[in-house]
């Protein structure tokens, strides 16, 4: 969602810390806009785990990963935080007053504190283990369809087993000179429906199927020609001018790494009284900081969350005399929380 | 117990006593194996604990179940005897097991 906007505080990741910040810091009064590159809140607990059970938070014998995502998304609404999905940071600056962040859909927040909880960093596409295959990345091998007419005509070769090759499969077929799904073994994990009809359309001939792993790419500057499949019966060389892995989603820092952040590593160094980074007004919160003793640990994460807010109200207002209050007696809490 | 033996991508071999019901990956991160990430911690979430099971082994640690066999599409240089080393539970029959760490995990 592009657009300008300002806040006090911008939270980069809405997992479960970044989520449970927006909490802490809305009940000293601080609005919040939180950034993530998925398409949903709760991070590594949505995209890797959501049915797995957790059973170390703190007054919940056992939970999932998504129903703690869930309860800390309604537990948060009073708030109002404004959500950016899909969208990942990829600069943030100084202004006289304090930050501004902009995102790769073109979205600029000017905020006065922000709080990295980024946990393992961000998701991004898994590169296939081939040789060479960086040196094709964004002109011949790309990891997404931004666009389908950038495929028309090409030899596409789609490499993979889910929903995303299946997919792609089904839709670049129309428009392509030919496509053909490559997979390590015959079943998928895609939804069954896509399955069929892509034996259908290899039934007709409009595609190909290949069993096995792309070992090679030959091709010069960045432009493909074609790729080597060894398959159970030996290699099979298929001509190929537009490949799309998909290989699932790894963590990597990402441009965090290039803010000027001390890291300790490759996690970010905090003091543990405010949490707070080497640079003034940024903090850092949950898996992706780091402190002697640290822990990582949903738990912990909310610890962080709650003194690095004490700690950024300073900035945000300063000079504003803070009143300790407890949700359970603060008329004043109850305002906020919408139950008083 | 069980005795386990991790080779290395290097080469180097790390023998460790494991206990029956844990998994091999824990025996590995407890013991500081190198090259087993485990980013998930053991919920078959993320083929960073692949390890190749030495072949005279294969028939003792199973076939893999249908979901770590999903995220083996993940996993980098799958080859026979590919497995996530979070899902392999230890038993008294595994007892000398020898698992290879691959050149890297993703």
């Amino acid at each position: 969602m592009a657009g300008q906007a300002e806040t006090d505080v911008v939270i980069v990741g809405a997992g479960p810390c970044g989520l449970f910040a927006v909490f802490e810091l809305g009940l000293l009064d601080l609005s919040c806009h939180l950034i993530d590159i998925l398409d949903r809140p709760g991070g590594q607990c949505a995209e890797l785990y959501p049915e797995k059970p957790i059973f170390d938070i703190p007054g919940l014998p056992e939970t999932s990963a998504q129903e703690l995502i869930d309860r800390l998304t309604k537990q948060i609404a009073p708030f109002e935080p404004m959500f950016h999905f899909s969208e990942m940071v990829t600069s943030l600056d100084r202004t006289g007053t304090g930050f501004r962040i902009a995102t790769d859909a073109g979205t600029v927040i000017d905020c006065k504190a922000v709080v990295i909880a980024a946990g393992g960093g961000s998701f991004q596409p898994k590169r296939p283990p081939i040789p060479g295959v960086e040196a094709y990345d964004g002109k011949s091998v790309f990891y997404s369809v931004r666009r389908m007419e950038d495929f028309r005509d090409h030899h596409i070769v789609i490499v993979g087993g889910g929903d995303s090759a299946l997919d792609w499969t089904l839709n670049l077929q129309p428009l392509a000179r030919s496509v053909t799904l490559v997979h390590r073994r015959p079943e998928f994990r895609a939804a069954p429906d896509s399955v069929n009809k892509m034996r259908a359309l290899e039934a007709e001939g409009k595609i190909r199927f290949r069993q096995g792993q792309v070992t090679e790419l030959k091709g010069a500057d960045g432009a493909l020609q074609s790729v080597v499949v060894k398959g159970p019966d030996g290699d099979d060389e298929l001509a190929c001018t537009r490949m799309l892995p998909f290989f699932g989603l790894t963590m990597k820092l990402g441009p965090v790494a290039e803010w000027g952040i001390d890291l300790h590593e490759n996690r970010i160094l905090v003091d543990t009284e405010k949490f707070e980074t080497s640079e003034p007004g940024i903090f850092a919160i949950g898996d992706i900081n780091w402190y002697p003793g640290k822990l990582k640990l949903i738990l912990c994460g909310f610890h962080e969350a709650a003194l690095m807010s004490h700690a950024a109200k300073h900035i945000v207002h300063p000079g504003e005399r803070v009143v300790f209050q407890h949700t359970s007696s603060s008329t004043k809490l109850h305002k906020k929380l919408g139950v008083a | 117990m069980a005795r386990i033996t991790f080779i290395g991508a290097d080469g180097a071999r790390y023998e460790v006593e494991a206990e029956n019901g844990s998994t091999v990956m824990e025996n590995a991160v407890r013991n500081g194996v190198p090259g087993i990430e485990a980013e998930c911690g053991g919920a078959c979430a993320c083929a960073t604990c692949h390890v190749y099971i030495a072949e005279d082994w294969r028939p003792a640690a199973g076939e893999p179940e249908p979901m770590e066999e999903d995220m083996l599409d993940f996993a980098y240089d799958v080859r026979p005897g590919s497995r996530l080393s979070c899902q392999i539970r230890v038993t008294d029959e595994l007892d000398g097991l020898v698992v290879t760490v691959p050149e890297r995990q993703a």
